[in-house]
């Protein structure tokens, strides 16, 4: 028989992150599937969160997934918006592009 | 037995998903398969005992930032056919540095010591299972206020720095001025005239 332990959930949460890390390194020329994986980075560490939670019954892993939740979506209002004024400017949102700032 | 399929379906598509979000070809389908990604997520909390924070992320997830996402990929005029070209040659560096990545956190998780969580076989016997909701709000509410109340502001300024950033002010445009309306006395733009029949109007 086997069982779910919290180490099934912790290593698909690490290949989650995994993916994520990958797909910012594979997706130079668009910032928002980097801005997408950032998400699937965050969504990894709830996973973390709510895995650890639940197994060792402390309900404060879902308050800060809550958190997380809170700030994972400002940071994606912000960096979109962002993003669309850096496209209305440059034209342009490949990340080589955004080297203003290298003089 | 149900539990450990379902465990391993929703894991399985949510793996598949992730790697359809960073690899596929077009923004959009990446936005969907982010989409399938949060659900099948939403589907493990379930699973782990977390209804709340499981439809917190739907609600969350696929309801605002997903569309939002969405929103921005249809809105920017972009050159879908060139964003993919120079991605062959970061493939190798990503793959090194993720398996590396991959390989430590699961070593860590090897080696981190299993004495509290061997005793836990299965998840949520003992937890309180009244309410998940009801059980979340009973902690957040009191021993959460304050990050709570700080959340709040976090989401105001992200907010107000959102408007700031993409609002414009377009010259040229024709926009309603409503206090100008407002304003507008009859007294000003009205006059009575004295037209005699048969000659017509003219303006000086």
């Amino acid at each position: 028989m086997i069982e779910i332990t919290l180490f099934h959930y912790l290593v698909l949460a690490a290949i989650l992150f995994t993916i994520g890390i990958f797909g910012i390194f594979i997706n130079r020329k668009n910032v928002i599937v980097i801005l997408m994986s950032i998400e699937l980075m965050l969504l990894a560490v709830n996973i973390n969160f709510v895995g650890f939670s639940s197994f060792l019954q402390d309900l404060a892993g879902q308050v800060f997934t809550m958190f997380i939740l809170t700030v994972a979506a400002a940071e994606a209002a912000i960096g979109l918006a962002i993003l669309v004024t850096f496209f209305r400017n440059k034209g342009s949102i490949a990340v080589e592009d955004i080297s203003t700032l290298k003089g | 037995m149900i539990g450990v399929i379902a465990f391993y379906l929703f894991a399985a598509i949510l793996v598949l998903s992730a790697l359809m979000v960073v690899s596929a070809r077009n923004p959009v389908y990446s936005v969907l398969f982010l989409i399938l990604a949060f659900f099948n997520a939403a589907g493990l909390f379930v699973l782990l005992g977390a209804e709340f924070v499981a439809m917190i992320l739907v609600i969350v997830y696929v309801g605002a930032v997903a569309v939002l996402f969405l929103f921005v990929v249809m809105m920017l005029d972009i050159d879908f056919k060139n964003l993919r070209t120079e991605a062959m040659k970061y493939i190798p560096l990503g793959l090194i540095l993720g398996g590396v990545l991959l390989a430590e956190l699961v070593m860590v998780y090897k080696a981190w010591p299993q004495t509290p969580m061997s005793s836990l076989g299965a998840i949520a016997e003992t937890l309180p299972q009244a309410n998940n909701a009801k059980a979340l709000g009973s902690v957040l509410y009191t021993d959460y206020i304050f990050p709570f109340q700080i959340s709040g502001l976090i989401l105001l300024v992200a907010m107000i720095g959102a408007i700031v950033l993409t609002l414009r002010a377009r010259p040229g445009t024709l926009r309603q001025k409503i206090a100008a309306q407002v304003e507008r006395n009859p007294a000003d733009v009205l006059s009575i005239q004295a037209v005699s029949s048969g000659e017509g109007v003219h303006h000086d």
